[in-house]
């Protein structure tokens, strides 16, 4: 793994009137690692997830990739500079083919529709879609639009890749797809950032598990450290928790 | 303070207790579903012509044929919903901006067809005169109406905060999910709520035709206004149209006595345009 | 992407080949008239098509930047005497500065919302109009009859010069809109229509897209504006900035199919001879039938074919696929 800084978090804190969403949170990201967010309901993940991708602002803090402060960049540029994300509720482009909705990913390195659509149909075949790709972007299952979504952030070529809850309502085939998908990708030499809730598959993909709670992060560790903290069971106490360290 | 401008206040707050009423209607609309009824000032002017007719034909006073007017626009609101408004719901953005517009076209157009574009006024009836106090000019019938609008306002947040219904209806306007998931049939409460939206605009449809002249065309002025007053107050928020209503009134009047009268509304336009720029949300809106 | 089939080139040709002569044809005064009035409002329709069939941002105020064109080239050729096809940029230029100027404040409205917003700002334009003086207020500004010449952008002795050049204006905008639509910038438009969030996480600018489509189509409007002004010559605030105009270009471009190049043009196709000649026919005797059928069938379309025409073409297309 390579010893290259990708993104670093530094006492990054999100205010929402009374309430910190988040506080203080320190961490980083090593190129080409998989990072797993976890943490129960209401802990902060989706509010760090928005205030790294430019979707809110940080009351402090700061976000560097790469060695660049992206602190105050709004959510065109932060893809612009690579790092591409994916929703908590899917979102796609329902009145545009699939190819289409890859290809407005594309356009993003590309000006002209020939080599963005070129671009968009090699994407599509890495991620499995490419016999879907002439279908209504609203015609696609559910696990069909999530993989649409991780194509399109594909297709805008980011060196980060974030996932918000990927794996929410799949069925065990589907789970496994995303898996494979994502280590894929990771093969590709992307690093990623996944929020989740599966723990199964946050065992299985990842190198390194951040664990919030109430806006703290309250580990940081392998898998394995994380799964044993009495404290992060204790934040989960109550939630159905199977994955065991194996 | 000179008698001219306090009077010029009053006349702006007794206009404006009307426009509260027109607005709560279309807020209460806007908030539960997600419309914006583009033809509610083209009820208002239903609702007048409704009294118009009660009135003219049948001799009922508008006063009493209040409860008229709201029964007759609830059933038309509920139908309007029911069989027009339901089936772009699940429709494209578009469909559910215009459909509205068609409504309002085709109801203007309508009342021209049958009642011709002539312009019409309730000889006085039981509301009529002025009270003079002091050196001041109180017009029975607009006072009444500011009144009887309060009145209304004040049944009508009983009746949401607490009735089942009405609570069933807040609810709705909340959070449409979490309602669905509590087992509110929220299609029913659409059709409840676009019924009461259009009820309460005929009821100051009937105030309103005690003192204003009564034409088709009368509903496009009101219509567009009421969207500023709802913007201002915050979409969904009763108390936030009640209040914006009123200074809509107020600035309405006192920005014709400061500045050319033709401008007024232009100059609540530029209000709404101005809010929604600096404070999406309106003063009360969430 | 912008190769055309035979089996679209061919009736596009046979329609193109009647309507140039079609004119010549026909003599009377009134049908000319009408397909001038097709011709206009089709370029309004696409104007319109391309903020808010593709970019989503639905506008009922199309009417102020079809007058601000209208008085910008009217008024510049009648006090300074500057000649109008000057005056048609000049025109396109101020609308396409106000649309910014307006459209950057409102750039995260959507919806109702921005819909309110441009009836609010068109009335407004309205309103202001109306009492400016400078600009002949309410009465308005009466174009003087120049010499003849194509030069002047006058023509009295038939209507034949400004069909014609109604027909190359709307050629002219439908080049413009299919380039759009076939371009980076319509697909980013569609990003935009479906969301903003959807289009920021590609990394568009939202802002700086939304207001290239809005000037496009406020310059579109206006050019259609100074056409009108020199067609009528005779321009005021209730014949060319009435939101009656603004909702008629919606319904246009919705009943031939917002989001489609062709759209805009069959709805005109359709609804201006319908409106003209039940005007004719009945709409004068102050009963407003003419405007009852509108309304009806913006409920109708809204409610149960809401794609349009054009809509209705493409879903047979796909279903044979």
């Amino acid at each position: 793994m390579s010893k290259v800084t990708c993104l670093e978090v530094k006492g990054l804190s999100k205010w929402f009137g009374g309430l910190a969403a988040n506080s203080d949170i320190d961490f980083s990201i090593n190129e080409g690692e998989i990072v797993s967010i976890i943490g129960p309901n209401g802990a902060g993940k989706s509010t760090l997830f928005n205030c790294i991708t430019g979707f809110y602002k940080p009351s402090s803090g700061n976000v560097t990739f790469y060695g660049r402060d992206i602190t105050r960049l709004g959510a065109d540029k932060i893809c612009k500079i690579g790092i591409a994300r994916t929703f908590q509720i899917v979102q796609v482009i329902s009145d545009m083919t699939v190819l289409e909705n890859v290809t407005t990913g594309a356009l993003l390195r590309f000006q002209r529709i020939r080599p963005a659509m070129n671009k968009a149909e090699e994407i599509l075949n890495f991620t499995g879609l490419n016999e879907k790709k002439d279908f209504l972007a609203t015609e696609l299952t559910i696990a069909d639009k999530k993989r649409l979504e991780v194509s399109m952030a594909l297709a805008t070529q980011p060196r980060l890749l974030m996932l918000d809850e990927s794996m929410a309502g799949l069925n065990k085939v589907e789970l496994q797809q995303i898996i494979d998908l994502i280590k894929k990708i990771r093969e590709k030499g992307m690093t990623l950032i996944v929020v989740e809730h599966v723990m199964e598959a946050v065992m299985k993909i990842s190198d390194r598990v951040v664990v919030l709670n109430s806006g703290k992060k309250i580990m940081d560790g392998s898998p394995k450290e994380v799964v044993s903290n009495p404290e992060v069971i204790q934040a989960y106490l109550g939630e159905k928790y199977r994955a065991v360290a194996k | 303070m000179s008698y001219e401008l306090l009077q010029q206040l009053i006349n702006g707050l007794l206009i404006g207790f009307m426009y509260a009423l027109i607005a709560i209607g279309l807020t209460l609309i806007w908030g539960v579903m997600n419309i914006v009824n583009f033809a509610h000032g083209d009820f208002l002017m239903v609702g007048m012509f409704t009294s118009f007719w009660l009135f003219t034909l049948y001799g009922i006073d508008p006063i009493v044929s209040i409860p008229i007017c709201f029964l007759i626009l609830f059933i038309v609101g509920w139908g309007i919903y029911r069989f027009i408004v339901s089936k772009v719901m699940k429709g494209p953005m578009l469909a559910q901006v215009v459909v509205t517009f068609g409504v309002s076209i085709f109801v203007a157009n309508l009342a021209v067809y049958f009642w011709t574009p002539d312009f019409r006024l309730l000889p006085p009836t039981i509301l009529q005169g002025t009270w003079n106090i002091g050196n001041l000019d109180l017009s029975v019938p607009k006072t009444v109406s500011a009144f009887g609008s309060i009145i209304t306002t004040i049944l009508v947040y009983l009746f949401l905060k607490k009735t089942r219904t009405g609570k069933a209806i807040l609810a709705t306007e909340m959070d449409r999910e979490a309602a669905l998931l509590m087992g509110i049939n929220t299609e029913r409460i659409n059709s409840l709520s676009f019924g009461i939206g259009l009820a309460l605009v005929g009821v100051a449809g009937a105030f309103l035709s005690t003192y204003y002249y009564i034409y088709p065309q009368v509903g496009s002025q009101f219509g567009t206004l009421a969207f500023c007053i709802v913007a201002l107050g915050g979409f969904g928020s009763i108390g936030g149209a009640f209040i914006a209503g009123i200074l809509v009134g107020l600035v309405q009047t006192l920005g014709g006595f400061f500045f050319d009268p033709s401008y007024k509304y232009a100059i609540v336009f530029a209000i709404y345009l101005i809010t929604m720029w600096i404070r999406p949300q309106g003063l009360l809106g969430w | 992407m912008r190769r055309f089939t035979t089996r679209q080139v061919i009736p596009g040709v046979a329609v193109l080949i009647v309507l140039l002569i079609f004119p010549l044809i026909v003599q009377a005064t009134f049908p000319i008239h009408v397909m001038i009035l097709v011709f206009l409002f089709g370029m309004l329709g696409i104007g319109w098509n391309i903020m808010g069939g593709y970019a989503g941002m639905f506008s009922f105020g199309q009417a102020a930047f079809f007058g601000l064109g209208a008085y910008t080239s009217s008024y510049l050729s009648m006090t300074f005497g500057i000649n109008p096809w000057i005056g048609l940029l000049a025109g396109g230029l101020v609308a396409a500065v106000v649309a910014a100027a307006i459209g950057y404040p409102c750039s995260s409205l959507r919806g109702h919302y921005f819909a309110i917003a441009s009836i609010a700002f068109a009335e407004i334009v309205r309103v202001i109009f109306n009492n400016w003086k400078m600009v002949g207020a309410a009465e308005g500004l009466s174009l003087p009859m120049h010499q003849e010449s194509f030069t002047n952008f006058v023509f009295n002795s038939s209507k034949l010069p400004y069909y014609y050049i109604a027909l190359v204006f709307l050629l002219i905008s439908l080049i413009v809109c299919y380039f759009v639509a076939t371009s980076k910038m319509g697909y980013y438009f569609r990003a935009i229509k479906e969301s903003h969030d959807v289009a920021e996480v590609l990394g568009v600018d939202v802002v700086r897209y939304r207001l290239i489509a809005i000037m496009i189509s406020a310059f579109m409007s206006a050019v259609a504006g100074t056409f009108y002004a020199q067609y009528i010559l005779y321009i005021d605030p209730e014949s060319v900035m009435l939101l009656a105009i603004s909702v008629q270009i919606v319904l246009i471009s919705m009943l031939g199919g917002a989001g489609s190049v062709m759209g805009p043009v069959i709805g005109a196709a359709v609804l201006i001879p319908l409106a003209e000649y039940t005007r004719t026919m009945l709409g004068y005797k102050g009963t407003g039938v003419d405007m009852l059928i509108y309304g009806f069938l913006i409920m109708l379309i809204s409610m149960y074919q809401p794609a349009g025409v054009w809509g209705l073409f493409s879903r047979i297309g796909r279903k044979t696929r």
